[in-house]
């Protein structure tokens, strides 16, 4: 899960990384009424989870209370890359002299935690790895050792940070692995770090990734979740446990294992091509044990979207065999009723393959078409979701 | 020959005593894997029968491989307990250990693989990934046994599905060993080992790589292949519809930004001289070319 700045600030302030006085607004009102509390010059910043905000002119420096309130007004309801501004965040402005960039993230190519600290911060820092990758020091952190005062000074030294704010910058480096470590995070990222006029370091500007895997042991991260972002077919899905995740297309896919799902959207896709350009709809993952509720539950999600025009059910029978998944689709299709009413293709291959076509077969429930081949199927379901 | 697991392996399961443990292990023993014992810290002493096989409970893995001689690992205990077993088997010393564990928190894995690699005596397979098999000769994890039997194709992928599902389409020409790595972002053994043992294993004649979107892994394999690799390959990535920033089922299946996407995996597959099919049948049917069967 990736958090608002204003979250990421929470966070930073928790583990007492310095960051300045900020509050958030939901209406030019709040926001004027924190402009006061924080007092002088404040910047007013859109809350939105995607770069570039600046330069769509998501962030505004404000010289009052009032000022505060007409740009906040100016900035909700924004519109950044598809992003709907709903939250703005007020911050303190600070006199700044110097910016660098230091982050702590999961290293998947080496398996392992990367520090990336540079002294030409505040800009977009793939451009700096592209353009200029001798400015973004890369130093490597042991998932076992974790980062120590000595390691925080060996990696301020590598990033040749200037000898006045050394000390200060291999701090914030104790606390933002403090941040990742505790929190679960897969990345913390500090951009810009700023040297302020009077020579404070401070984080003006954050970003963290939390580990969903982790949640059993964060129970506090549940109230990070952003609900009013979420997709209503999304949401019900998550309340029953489903892996779904809402696309842009016509046909409804449900398959066993995310792998074979993936393939299965792919699939669709080609066929897809045949038959006017229609797309998969989602993606939704019943995993291994495939029983009549969960594809109940499966369905009734898919059908509750007004995009989908067809279903493809694409079942391989590894743990789970066909004749259990035949019989969880029928007794699946009997407990919605007439909620069903889009045509449904099923391919079931894999273990109990011929008893769990027969049932099938011997349903013989109108909305339902075998298809014996993955490919077939593809092809089948988008010519239905053509139509 | 085979790879990573054969006819000598001896195997316990971690977390043995609990629902998905004692159902997997009746089927691992079911299609013929030497199944020795269990682990469950707490629990030792007991003994557990399943299907006429009484198998002895340990609390560390320590003295598992002290009493039963295992040279095998299969784990099955929850997210929150994966890496204090993963942890008690290094400190084993256990030459193979296969963590099916769904839901690891990465700083787990992060720290239970950096934790090996230091001790230097123990592979992982996994975490969140279906196991392997050698057919014929043992299965360790949850892959169905009866898809197919021994023969010439290796096979490595994230995917445990798509693993079956490959099998599948060869059944009448057969695995040496398939190996489902896991789709986590932090594994223990990663495309290129796998590509690295089958080219080493005389019984292993082409290899079937399955890959998926997320990480570069895909990419470093490639550049493995070009330098490494004398056996045919053939390649197949799934994800090309995947949305940025959105985590397809895999907790590491995930396009982020430009990077992971499964066009540049397939982009640098076909540089490296890998076959790469567009849906897994296609796929199949490359490899079936290959070997004119």
């Amino acid at each position: 899960m990736d958090l608002f700045e204003y979250q990421a600030r929470d966070l930073f302030e928790k583990h007492g990384v310095p960051v300045l006085a900020a509050a958030i607004a939901t209406t030019p009102d709040q926001a004027e009424a924190a402009a006061m509390k924080i007092g002088g010059k404040v910047v007013v910043k859109a809350q939105v989870k995607v770069g570039g905000r600046g330069k769509a002119g998501g962030v505004k420096l404000a010289e009052n209370a009032a000022d505060a309130r007409e740009k906040a007004s100016a900035i909700l309801g924004m519109d950044i890359k598809g992003h709907e501004v709903r939250t703005v965040m007020i911050a303190a402005a600070a006199p700044i002299e110097s910016e660098y960039y230091l982050a702590i993230l999961l290293d998947r190519s080496n398996r392992t935690f990367l520090v990336m600290a540079s002294v030409s911060g505040g800009m977009d820092i793939e451009e700096v790895a592209h353009t200029a990758p001798e400015k973004l020091a890369k130093i490597p952190v042991s998932a076992v050792d974790g980062i120590s005062a000595t390691k925080a000074k060996e990696i301020v030294a590598a990033a040749n940070f200037p000898a006045d704010v050394a000390d200060q910058v291999a701090e914030v480096l104790l606390k933002l692995w403090e941040v990742f470590q505790s929190e679960d995070a897969t990345l913390v990222e500090v951009n810009p770090l700023v040297k302020t006029k009077d020579g404070k370091v401070i984080a003006l500007d954050g970003k963290i990734t939390l580990d969903d895997n982790a949640e059993f042991r964060q129970p506090d991260h549940a109230e990070l979740v952003d609900h009013a972002a979420a997709n209503a077919l999304e949401a019900a899905a998550k309340e029953k446990n489903l892996n779904y995740v809402k696309l842009e297309g016509e046909v409804g896919i449900i398959g066993n294992g995310a792998g074979l799902v993936m393939s299965t959207l792919d699939v669709v896709a080609y066929a897809g091509k045949k038959h006017g350009g229609v797309r998969p709809a989602n993606f939704l993952d019943i995993g291994g044990g495939a029983s009549a509720q969960i594809m109940a539950d499966g369905l009734s999600i898919i059908l509750g979207d007004s995009d989908v025009k067809s279903v493809f059910v694409n079942v391989f029978g590894g743990i789970t065999a066909c004749d259990a998944v035949a019989t969880g689709i029928v007794q699946a299709l009997e407990l919605l009723g007439d909620k069903a009413t889009k045509p449904i293709v099923v391919r079931l291959d894999g273990n109990n393959v011929v008893e769990g076509r027969a049932i099938l077969a011997k349903a013989a429930h109108p909305l339902i078409e075998q298809v014996d081949t993955m490919d077939g199927a593809a092809n089948r379901a988008a010519e239905l979701a053509a139509k | 020959m085979a790879i990573f697991l054969n006819e000598n392996s001896v195997v316990i399961v971690q977390g043995m005593t609990g629902s998905e443990g004692t159902k997997h292990t009746r089927r691992m023993l079911t299609s013929g894997t030497k199944i020795v014992g269990g682990v469950t810290p707490g629990k030792g002493g007991q003994v557990i029968d399943i299907d006429g096989h009484q198998l002895p409970v340990f609390n560390t893995v320590a003295e598992a491989m002290s009493a039963t001689g295992a040279n095998t690992s299969v784990v099955f205990v929850p997210p929150k307990f994966a890496k204090a077993a993963v942890i008690d088997a290094v400190d084993a010393a256990m030459p193979l250990v296969v963590v099916i564990t769904e839901g690891i928190p990465v700083h787990d894995s992060a720290s239970f693989y950096a934790y090996s690699l230091s001790k230097g005596t123990t592979r992982i397979i996994g975490p969140n990934c279906p196991g392997l098999i050698s057919p014929g000769k043992s299965n360790v994890g949850i892959i169905p046994a009866d898809i197919t039997g021994s023969g010439p194709i290796g096979l490595v992928s994230k995917s445990g599905t798509l693993t079956y599902q490959m099998m599948y389409e060869l059944r009448d020409i057969g695995f040496s060993t398939a190996v489902g790595i896991g789709g986590d972002p932090v594994i223990g053994t990663t495309h290129i080992d796998c590509l690295r043992a089958f080219q080493d294993d005389p019984e292993t004649t082409a290899i079937v790589m399955i890959g998926e979107i997320g990480g570069d892994a895909e990419e470093r394999a490639a550049a493995f292949i070009a330098e490494y690799v004398t056996k045919p390959v053939v390649g197949y990535v799934a994800g090309f519809t995947a949305p940025e920033g959105k985590t397809m089922g895999h907790a590491g299946a995930i396009v982020s930004g430009s990077s992971g996407t499964a066009q540049g995996k397939k982009d640098a597959l076909e540089a490296a001289g890998v076959k790469v099919g567009q849906t897994p049948s296609e796929t199949a049917q490359l490899l079936r070319n290959i070997l004119g069967r």
